[in-house]
């Protein structure tokens, strides 16, 4: 039962360390090496990182910017949101507030844009289905992403993140089309 | 002037007072699991979408009374009991300043049924991360904090608890493994108690008003700096009770104290860096923290689990196999007790909290990785193979081991203990794979409809993402089940348990018929005397313990081929930078 007693041999650190044991370690330590150096690997050669830009903001700065994309690059709307088409490679805008996504973008297929999240009041989550890329949007924070849409179609923004009682309502879209 | 008891049974020795606040605490932690489970029945059966039962407020309700009272409150207060008994009973001494940790109890208790009693009034449906600028009632920061100064005097009156066996000479060289591994908790203890201080305490003044805002970003941080390293403790404490069991059950000596102990002093060193896992998506944190952060420093506290993944399982091979189990690779795993619920509890925690909560654990919180998982429903399902496998299945079995040794009874309905185990990982383990599955279909967590009834637009997910979800509903049931088997259990050991006024046996005491020589609880005069398990040869290629090194490459394989697979999933998505 010596796991609930003292070791019996009182200079224990000196007792040589089993073969088995010595063999899984070293497995196990090269194994998480490799994981390690996967991410910087990723950073290198995939395509998928998260950029660092980000700019502490307010709710009002960010409103504004908001704002004047949607009036220049207005072309519809849809369920009361503006659709908003601005020039492939431009700074695209989009806000999480409670509870809705703003304004739609609609995008062409592989350009790409600087998109600028951020939210009006408590923090969201920018789920955007079924492409399934996953986001936290603070307030007070503004983060550019440059996204490359590789697929057409319709996709949705879900807020993930809980923000109160009207969370399971706070949907957005992004069109992308073919070019 | 102490006094003691010694179990006739176990030969554990119980110091009085530090017996009555292992029983109290454990109890509180018993009461903490009956509120989170009574909540869990309305979590799950509303995000079955079919059934869908609670309205969206009662539901968000149920999430962070849910949420509090398992991760914080039933951990917690049965790792101050798991404290108390690994240095007082382990080390035979008197229990440091009783009166303090009775105060600290207090505290604990006060602060639990603040916090609880916030939430249930209904403006505090804030979840158990409370983010900032959400706010909740002052009160229920309040009771937090209460709750964490009364964890925090517990930590210190183990600490006092070892000065005091050191300066009485209790014991003999080293404390033994398993009080390590608490020290190690307590440790990760002070850590987190002391990060939920330096960002609860503000929040606390800020929503009564004598602070203007709480940076959002500033709170995530410093927030789980607390909220994942709580978790730790979990782990440090779990992988404790492991090795306690085995050495109870089997009398196995630890493969290598130093192996066993230099993993532990991983946890301390590395084990908290993980707090980074849930700010891998936030605006305004550099790759480079979070690749170094989120990887523990190069994965040397997964290195931890593994060697303990290894150690604890391998030492118990050996010990059966000097018994006599050599057969073939498993000959010592089939004759294991299956049948008693302390070790079938114990086994199942370690096998699902590996394969499961470890594989998933380290898959999603690879930097980029995380872009495809965070806050989709993945996320609870690795927790709840972590926490609510991993470390409530090991309460649970140690649980079963102390209702006779502790509380003296012996097990009511014993039946019910021997399938416990079984009903509750099934249920778990159901429910934890279809939710792996619907998160990364993208069905989001601490959600109310995954319909979106009344969104201006709208979206739907797949139909392969309904029925994960539906199954998912059918294993949460299955698990809550198994839950209340346990409840059912405990407090009826309590009111109704045939009470052990001599040496009963544990054997009887379980109600599990067992040959005495694959059970080996030992005598009083066992304990007194270091074990000498002669270290005979009974492996393979020098391998001591084959069986569980081919177990231990299994999840390697596992592991590997998952991982690749989740990178795979990734560079299918759209390209981001």
């Amino acid at each position: 039962m010596s796991s609930i007693l003292p070791p019996s041999e009182r200079i224990w650190w000196n007792e040589p360390i089993g073969k088995q044991e010595l063999v899984w370690i070293g497995i196990a330590l090269i194994w998480c090496l490799i994981m390690f150096f996967m991410m910087p690997y990723w950073h290198i050669y995939g395509k998928q990182n998260l950029s660092n830009e980000a700019y502490q903001t307010t709710p009002q700065h960010f409103q504004v910017k908001v704002d004047a994309m949607v009036e220049k690059y207005k072309v519809g709307e849809e369920a009361g949101i503006p659709i908003v088409r601005p020039p492939a490679g431009s700074d695209i805008y989009m806000l999480g507030r409670l509870w809705q996504w703003y304004p739609i973008l609609e995008l062409e297929k592989d350009q790409s844009y600087r998109l600028h999240l951020s939210s009006m009041d408590w923090q969201h989550g920018f789920s955007l289905q079924p492409v399934n890329i996953n986001l936290q949007i603070v307030p007070g924070y503004e983060m550019v992403v440059t996204m490359t849409p590789d697929q057409s179609g319709e996709f949705t923004v879900i807020c993930n993140e809980y923000c109160g009682i009207g969370h399971h309502t706070m949907l957005g879209k992004i069109y992308v089309k073919e070019n | 002037m102490a006094q003691f008891r010694v179990c006739p049974d176990s030969g554990f020795y119980f110091d009085k007072s530090a017996e009555s606040l292992i029983k109290v605490n454990a109890v509180a932690a018993v009461v903490a699991l009956l509120v989170a489970g009574i909540m869990a029945v309305g979590v799950i059966l509303t995000r079955w979408q079919e059934v869908h039962l609670l309205p969206a407020d009662l539901f968000y309700q149920a999430l962070t009374s849910h949420g509090i009272n398992a991760l914080l409150f039933w951990c917690i207060f049965f790792e101050i009991a798991i404290m108390y008994f690994a240095s007082s009973t382990l080390l035979r001494t008197r229990l440091a300043a009783p009166r303090w940790a009775w105060a600290g109890f207090a505290l604990m208790i006060i602060g639990a049924v603040m916090n609880n009693v916030a939430v249930l009034q209904g403006n505090s449906s804030v979840m158990m991360t409370s983010y900032a600028p959400m706010q909740a009632a002052p009160h229920f920061y309040l009771g937090l904090i209460l709750f964490a100064v009364g964890a925090l005097i517990g930590c210190f009156v183990f600490l006092g608890t070892l000065v005091i066996a050191k300066q009485d000479r209790t014991y003999e060289g080293s404390i033994p493994l398993v009080t390590f591994g608490a020290l190690t908790a307590c440790i990760i203890a002070v850590f987190t108690i002391a990060s939920g201080a330096i960002i609860l305490v503000p929040t606390f003044l800020w929503s009564i008003g004598y602070i203007n805002s709480i940076d959002a970003e500033m709170y995530r941080i410093i927030w789980w700096a607390m909220g994942h390293s709580s978790q730790q403790i979990n782990v440090a404490a779990h992988v404790s009770i492991w090795y306690l069991i085995v050495g109870v059950l089997f009398g196995a000596r630890p493969m290598s104290e130093k192996v066993s102990r230099s993993a532990f002093l991983l946890y301390i060193l590395f084990l908290q860096l993980a707090s980074a896992h849930h700010i891998l998506v936030d605006p305004g944190i550099s790759s480079e923290w979070k690749v170094f952060n989120t990887s523990y420093a190069m994965y040397l506290a997964v290195l931890a689990s593994m060697i303990h993944g290894l150690t604890v399982p391998g030492s118990m091979e050996i010990a059966q196999r000097a018994k006599g189990f050599t057969k073939g690779l498993f000959e010592w795993l089939r004759k294991a007790p299956w049948g008693n619920p302390v070790f079938s509890g114990f086994f199942l925690s370690l096998i699902i909290f590996g394969f499961i909560g470890g594989i998933t654990g380290v898959v999603m919180g690879t930097e980029q990785i995380n872009l495809i998982i965070h806050n989709t429903i993945y996320v609870p399902a690795h927790f709840h193979a972590t926490v609510a496998v991993g470390t409530t299945l090991a309460f649970m079995a140690l649980t079963y081991l102390l209702i006779p040794v502790l509380f003296r009874r012996a097990l009511f309905l014993p039946w019910v203990a021997k399938m416990q185990p079984y009903v509750f990982s099934a249920g778990m383990t159901l429910m934890i794979l279809f939710m792996l599955g619907a998160g990364t279909l993208g069905v989001s967590r601490r959600h109310w409809d995954m319909d979106f009834t009344g969104a201006a637009l709208s979206f739907e997910y797949p139909g392969t993402a309904y029925t994960m979800m539906a199954v998912a509903g059918v294993g949460g049931v299955l698990a809550i089940l198994g839950g209340a088997m346990y409840l059912v259990v405990t407090v009826g050991s309590l009111l109704f348990g045939k009470k052990l006024d001599e040496a009963a046996g544990l054997l009887q005491s379980f109600g599990v018929p067992m040959s005495a020589e694959n059970y080996n609880i030992s005598q009083p005069e066992r304990l007194m005397m270091a074990p000498k398990l002669a270290v005979e040869e009974h492996g393979s290629g020098g391998f001591e313990a084959p069986g569980t090194f081919a177990l231990a490459m299994t999840l390697m394989v596992c592991f590997v081929v998952y991982y690749f697979i989740n990178w795979d999933y990734l560079a299918s998505v759209w390209p981001l930078s």
